[in-house]
């Protein structure tokens, strides 16, 4: 089984993560930029997290077999922090890099005028670089966020198929499968998700522009999801086609319009250098 | 003789490439902030692969939108030290490649590149290092600067012949810097490079001043035999 993981932090996770994830079947990732549990002071500080996300983590993963792509924005909660607004005046740089396959994770956290300008502005870079945009939806006050992202999304002329709207559940999947744009479900221990409701959910809406991903990052969550979501469906009697579009099939198109995409076969190879430096420790 | 860098990438690129290059040079003279958005692009609009004498197809595209930029001293030097802190390894090796025919073709960018040589020289990239180490740090690193790129060359493993304006710059104080590095490695029974032997014999009394010679008698075997092999690199090589 090969697996897509459209959306995970792995910045946030361990090296035994990617050999279980390898393991599990787990061949490419996108890492969407998003906020660090704790606030970022600076533009400065992004940048060094944009400079991470296109180049030691994607050198990390190479080490386990597993392609790594992101996604760069301005995440809504930070965005209503003055001192990050400077980001946004960094961002075309970024756009244009081979690694970035979306701009993203933008959307809503409070609803905010702050939060309304930032996703404005990105949902315009994203038609400038002609990118597709991963959407995240607030957790709280999701049904009336995620129409009102909808709203916003429409107005701003992007094709709804250039957008993935996230973090998706029983209550708000409808609104968007009627948007055009892809839908992302993010599977978690306790919250958002399980697999069992995941498995549910596309009895009842079918496969097509479905998206499921882990999210894991620094929280409680489990990079193994999507495997776990893959054995859900198999066992409820999905044949292993559908699977496979869900999986693999759905991430690979979705993100695969920023035309970066590129999938190669790596395999893990522990020797090779990142500036001349490795996750190797001194003796082995 | 390859071709002349340029000549080898117009031979080089597709005709949709061309195109490519042929607007993103056209932009970025009308507007110099546009190169922020495609010296990034160059690669997958490109190619990436290996062109002439070191150089990469992006380097010499990248080289092309470099010259391309209408600015001068200060503010030619602002923009592509920009390009340089947000690029990544590839973009940053074309800023280094691209130093001295940015100051061929304007004076006043001077030395202003070269903070960009040094933080080359602090890293650990091999790439970059090579890359920084052309024929715009051999007319600008002060003397004992260009000595420890070179000396930092021989612990990474890069050959000499890639370090621009070694004939000219190899001195005495090289020479004895190279002579007391090849005594370390034969006290560790370890090898020498071979390339270094030029620059040592150049300048003779070198080599004795070094505690080399007497390796040849140390009681350990592994730093005899490491010893022997070095001098007759040394007296051999002509």
């Amino acid at each position: 089984m090969r697996i897509f993981d459209p959306h995970i932090h792995m910045t946030s996770r361990t090296t035994d993560d990617y050999e279980a994830m390898y393991a599990a079947g787990v061949r490419a990732v996108v890492e969407p930029s998003f906020w660090l549990g704790q606030p970022r002071t600076s533009v400065d500080s992004f940048t060094d997290y944009f400079d991470a996300l296109l180049g030691w983590e994607p050198y990390r993963a190479a080490q386990f077999g597993i392609q790594h792509r992101c996604t760069i924005a301005l995440n809504p909660k930070e965005a209503n922090d003055p001192r990050c607004a400077g980001v946004l005046d960094v961002l075309p740089r970024y756009l244009a890099k081979d690694g970035v396959v979306a701009v993203g994770e933008i959307g809503y956290d409070s609803m905010t005028p702050e939060e309304d300008e930032a996703l404005a502005r990105q949902l315009e870079l994203a038609v400038e670089h002609d990118l597709p945009v991963l959407v995240h939806t607030p957790h709280r006050d999701k049904a009336v966020g995620t129409r009102r992202t909808l709203d916003v999304v429409r107005e701003s002329g992007i094709p709804p198929e250039h957008v993935l709207v996230d973090h998706l559940n029983e209550l708000t999947v409808s609104m968007v499968a009627d948007s055009g744009c892809w839908m992302g479900f993010s599977i978690y221990p306790h919250t958002k998700m399980s697999e069992d409701r995941m498995v549910r959910i596309l009895q009842e809406h079918g496969t097509e522009r479905m998206l499921v991903n882990s999210a894991a990052d620094w929280g409680r969550s489990d990079p193994l999801k999507t495997r776990k979501t893959a054995d859900a469906m198999l066992a409820a009697g999905f044949d292993a086609d559908t699977v496979d579009q869900v999986m693999w099939g759905n991430p690979v198109a979705f993100y695969g319009q920023s035309g970066r995409l590129d999938l190669e076969d790596v395999k893990p190879d522990e020797t090779a250098l990142f500036e001349g430096n490795s996750v190797k420790r001194g003796g082995e | 003789m390859a071709p002349p860098i340029p000549t080898a990438l117009d031979h080089h690129l597709t005709p949709e490439a061309r195109r490519w290059l042929t607007d993103a040079v056209a932009r970025v003279g009308d507007d110099p902030t546009a190169v922020r958005t495609v010296f990034p692009a160059v690669g997958r609009h490109c190619g990436r692969g290996p062109l002439v004498d070191g150089w990469t197809v992006a380097d010499a595209a990248r080289a092309r939108l470099l010259a391309a930029l209408p600015l001068r001293g200060a503010a030619l030097a602002e923009e592509i030290t920009a390009l340089h802190r947000y690029g990544d390894s590839a973009e940053q090796r074309a800023v280094l490649r691209s130093l001295a025919l940015l100051e061929d073709a304007d004076a006043s960018f001077a030395d202003l590149g070269v903070p960009l040589v040094r933080a080359a020289l602090r890293g650990n990239d091999t790439d970059l290092i090579e890359a920084a180490l052309g024929p715009y740090a051999a007319r600008h690193l002060d003397e004992d600067g260009y000595r420890h790129a070179v000396l930092k060359c021989v612990f990474c493993g890069i050959p000499l012949d890639r370090v621009a304006g070694l004939t000219e710059r190899a001195d005495r104080e090289l020479a004895r810097m190279l002579a007391d590095f090849a005594h370390e490695r034969v006290a560790a029974g370890r090898d020498v490079p071979s390339d270094i032997w030029p620059i040592v014999r150049a300048h003779p009394g070198a080599l004795e001043a070094s505690g080399l010679p007497a390796e040849a008698t140390s009681s350990s075997s592994d730093r005899r035999a490491a010893a022997a092999a070095a001098l007759a690199a040394f007296t051999g090589a002509e």
